[in-house]
């Protein structure tokens, strides 16, 4: 980790899946100066609720108030702040990269060691799609930014508490 | 039984006990105000400005203890109460604010008068609900009383679609209101009750430093129980004034930049610090790394957002004042029995030693009126029984720490965020729910002028609210820090009012006036004894500093003196 930066904090909101909720919770990030790296939203396995994942830097107290305040809107149902907790990360990016004669070859390694899978391929191009956590992905797009890339879309990161060992 | 939207929202309004509206009507609003007419239970003061029907609900609100109701029209109707419901945020303030919006089908085409109220408020309400189906009216408006009144109070917003008032449906009233993602918590954790309680036995110097909530949970007995049980002195912010008796000897005066000598340095040299229902504001704590430096700090607030927000906590307790204050000193029955008024006598002599040295006071002045003397006799006069609201400014700190409150719910002031123009309305609010109380509106030249158009609405309700202008010719506060940080440049402070005696009477209220000290306390008793609105005029010492002053920045013990 770049030791300038704030620690990353990932945190798990569940919400009443009713119009206005995604904006009073960035509204309450932008009003309190609080950072948003990434951010998903989707439904749950229950439609009337909605799942938001946001990653966002601060120290131990910022972390505290952004879940204190959180709470104190009337349509969060749940605060949990996965990285106090054992949990799993992903996220997925798909990215364009330029691929010609000579680094064709290179560009398709690299996309092997990272278990990343073409799913374009054009005479200069190739279009990858990569699935991991922030370190994988970071790792990755250092390496193909060599090669110079094209366009990247990122899906910001998606994470999971792990179940409790037995 | 099919009812439309509109009759739907007033059976809701009699079923949340709802007596008076403060309100303006407009296009989108119709429908509510022709149903308004026929519901005789529920009485409509017609504001001049929409930004006064929410301060007037804010200052019901404070003085009856129930949620106070706006109702305005879309658009100018709906941005106009912005002011009021952030002003009602900072504070907690109880209120349900209806809002007229376009018809469903119009929303998001920019139609005339369309504004997203909903939008625009989210930021400064507890919570805020567009109405879309007529069927969900019932419900909302219950929601919206339930969210209001309880937990941390504060303003909630309901915009009516036109259409929404319009239609109809069968309604069904729910009995309980149940929101699966809001649970206040009331009752605080007994463990950290009692660690909190050991603490503060084994303190050498607490100080009770309480809030707001104290007024809002109406606690302030179980606070004077514990107060006077342990014989710990009691210093307040400006929202908690009232909440312990201003003329006890126990109390030290407000805290903070314009908080007495006394109360500043004890908070300084505290090692046990009690904050009740209070937020630690900055203009409470001064630069915030020097506040109460020597202190464990106990904090007790209904909202865990508010505990170790500015300041690092050693027990939080999250939980209603009340009941907290309540197991606290259930908890001290159980404790040997101790004489705190011995122990206790090395601390509070230090204490009272603070507050003979560097009393509250002021120059006298023989041939100019100083606007503290004008606020000492409206005290004096009134036996502190009065309903005082404020402006904001000088006006404000004057009557914070001239006016000496001995029950909770007679100061009404813009405390958080500071609304010059509250007063007038606020008073209003307050007469309607006290119509026999004696109301004072403690003012300024500049911050009257702010809402000075709901005179003709007191007089057309013959309201008989009093208001005492301090008038100095400038927008005093603002004046003050230019005397003390920007080298006397008075930049657009000094300031023209108009003779508010004539204006007075132009509205059909009554306008008196003081130029010479003598003056003032014939002044106030005429107002008083006068059943009409009175504008009082005081024109005093322009130059006239609030002291002492802890400069914004610095630490609690850096206080301006004089």
């Amino acid at each position: 980790m770049d030791p300038k930066m704030e620690p990353r904090h990932t945190i798990a909101i569940w919400v009443d899946n009713t119009p206005g909720v995604l904006s009073r919770v960035t509204g309450l990030f932008s009003g309190r100066g609080f950072n948003i790296e990434s951010l998903c939203v989707a439904e749950t396995m229950d439609p009337e609720v909605s799942r938001i994942t946001i990653v966002s830097t601060g120290d131990e107290q910022i972390t505290e108030q952004i879940i204190k305040q959180l709470h104190k809107l009337i349509n969060i149902i749940k605060v949990v702040d996965l990285s106090e907790l054992e949990h799993v990360e992903r996220e997925m990016v798909l990215v364009r990269v330029k691929a010609e004669d000579k680094s064709r070859a290179e560009v398709l390694r690299i996309a092997d060691i990272f278990r990343c899978r073409v799913v374009d391929v054009s005479a200069s191009t190739y279009t990858l799609e990569i699935t991991g956590n922030h370190d994988k992905i970071r790792a990755v797009l250092d390496l193909l930014k060599n090669h110079g890339i094209q366009e990247v879309a990122r899906t910001g990161t998606l994470a999971i508490q792990r179940s409790k060992k037995e | 039984m099919k009812l439309t939207g509109a009759q739907i929202l007033m059976k809701c309004l009699e079923r949340e006990g709802v007596k008076h509206i403060f309100g303006y009507p407009g296009g989108v609003v119709l429908d509510i105000y022709d149903e308004l007419a026929r519901t005789p239970s529920i009485r409509h003061i017609l504001v001049r400005h929409e930004q006064a029907a929410v301060h007037a609900a804010d200052g019901y609100a404070r003085a009856s203890a129930q949620v106070g109701v706006a109702l305005v029209t879309s658009g100018p109707g709906a941005t106009n109460t912005v002011t009021g419901i952030a002003s009602a945020y900072l504070d907690s303030i109880p209120i349900v604010v209806f809002t007229g919006q376009v018809p469903t089908g119009l929303i998001g085409n920019d139609a005339f008068q369309e504004v997203d109220i909903v939008g625009i408020t989210r930021p400064c309400t507890k919570h805020n609900y567009l109405v879309k189906d007529v069927k969900d009216l019932a419900r909302t408006i219950h929601e919206a009383f339930h969210i209001a009144r309880s937990g941390r109070p504060g303003p909630v917003l309901v915009d009516l679609p036109k259409d929404v008032s319009q239609g109809s449906t069968a309604p069904k009233f729910p009995e309980v209101v149940k929101i699966k993602s809001y649970n206040p918590t009331y009752h605080a954790n007994p463990r950290q009750v009692a660690r909190a309680l050991d603490m503060i036995l084994r303190a050498q110097r607490p100080v009770l430093y309480t809030g707001g909530g104290i007024v809002l949970s109406d606690s302030s007995e179980d606070l004077y129980k514990f107060a006077t049980s342990l014989q710990i002195p009691v210093t307040s912010t400006l929202m908690g004034l009232g909440g312990f008796p201003g003329d006890h000897p126990l109390w030290m005066g407000m805290l903070g930049m314009h908080g007495t000598y006394c109360a500043n340095m004890a908070v300084s040299q505290a090692d046990v610090l009690i904050a009740v229902g209070a937020r630690f504001d900055d203009r409470v704590t001064g630069k915030l790394s020097e506040f109460a430096p020597h202190a464990k700090i106990v904090h007790i607030d209904i909202d865990p957002s508010s505990i170790s927000k500015n300041v690092q906590v050693d027990i939080p307790i999250v939980g209603d004042c009340k009941d907290t204050l309540g197991q606290l000193n259930e908890l001290l029955k159980d404790k040997p029995v101790r004489d705190w008024t011995e122990l206790r006598r090395p601390w509070l002599d230090t204490v009272n030693g603070w507050s003979a040295t560097h009393p509250l006071t002021y120059v006298w002045d023989d041939k100019v009126i100083k606007p503290q003397f004008v606020v000492e006799k409206l005290y004096e006069l009134t036996q502190g029984e009065a309903y005082i609201t404020t402006e904001v400014g000088q006006n404000q700190m004057w009557a914070a720490q001239f006016y000496k409150f001995r029950h909770p719910r007679r100061l009404m002031t813009s405390g958080g965020l500071g609304v010059m123009g509250y007063g007038l309305p606020a008073a209003m609010g307050v007469q309607m729910a006290k119509p026999d109380a004696c109301v004072i509106d403690i003012a300024g030249d500049g911050s009257i002028q702010m809402n000075i158009q709901e005179l003709i609405t007191v007089v057309d309700n013959d309201l008989p609210v009093k208001i005492a202008i301090l008038n100095n010719s400038f927008l005093g506060m603002v004046r003050q820090w230019q005397q003390l940080f920007y080298d006397r440049r008075y930049s657009a402070t000094p300031m023209t009012a108009p003779d508010f005696v004539k204006l007075a009477e132009a509205y059909g209220a009554v306008g008196l006036r003081a130029t010479k000290p003598e003056e003032v306390e014939p002044v106030i008793r005429e107002a008083l004894n006068t059943r009409r609105p009175v504008i009082m005029d005081f024109k005093v010492e322009p130059e006239e500093c609030v002291m002492p002053m802890v400069p914004a920045g610095k630490a609690m013990h850096e206080m301006l003196l004089a």
